[in-house]
């Protein structure tokens, strides 16, 4: 499954790019979680990683689509 | 009023939108940027918004807070891009009858904000830069 990725802050500045496109083995977030840390090592050293779908953030057992909307969300820093 | 703005925030409109004939408080919170972080000296902050989703981020924590106080109306107004060193990077305020609730339901709604709305500040200091936050 191909997946578009938005990403922002910490996350974006790893990854190179404003959007990713990137295949992942699997259909859940969690599986997606395996293939960014294993394609972006330095994710891993991110205090926090949420994924939103759609817009809310993502348990790691929700199931993708390639139509989702996902985003990155590095630890936030708001206010 | 929930606003994502690149502007100067226009507190008098942030105020003004929560006025309300059965409020008798309104507590503001002012967020600024501040000259120092730690030992740093900080020369300017870059903030950016995963716009879509921080508005409905924001609604949740309103919402939220609606059912805990009885809050009467809520106005943000939260900046992105470059700012400089005292510029209000976000204005919140809230009415409601008395007092009380108001300083409650005002330190809730920023406190939450600040941990689960997707905006991101990066300082930019004098020898680096860092997005806030992001390492342990």
């Amino acid at each position: 499954m191909e997946l578009k990725i938005k990403t922002f802050g910490a996350a974006r500045d790893m990854m190179g790019g404003k959007e990713v496109v990137i295949k992942i083995n699997g259909t859940n977030v969690c599986d997606l979680r395996k293939t960014l840390v294993a394609t972006y090592p330095a994710l891993a050293d991110l205090r926090s990683l949420l994924i939103a779908v759609n817009q809310q953030y993502a348990e790691d057992s929700q199931q993708l689509k390639e139509t989702d909307e996902i985003a990155l969300i590095p630890p936030v820093s708001g206010g | 009023m929930i606003e994502i703005t690149s502007n100067k925030i226009d507190r008098e409109k942030v105020l003004g939108a929560v006025a309300h004939l059965e409020g008798g408080a309104i507590c503001t919170f002012i967020g600024t940027v501040r000259s120092k972080t730690a030992d740093k000296k900080v020369l300017r902050l870059e903030y950016e918004c995963y716009e879509p989703m921080a508005i409905q981020e924001i609604q949740k924590i309103i919402d939220f807070a609606k059912v805990k106080w009885p809050v009467l109306a809520v106005a943000v107004s939260h900046r992105v891009g470059t700012l400089q060193l005292g510029d209000e990077a976000v204005v919140l305020a809230v009415s409601t009858p008395h007092r009380k609730e108001s300083f409650e339901a005002c330190q809730f709604m920023i406190d939450t904000l600040k941990q689960t709305v997707p905006i991101w500040k990066k300082e930019i200091f004098e020898g680096g830069e860092e997005w806030v936050s992001a390492h342990p």
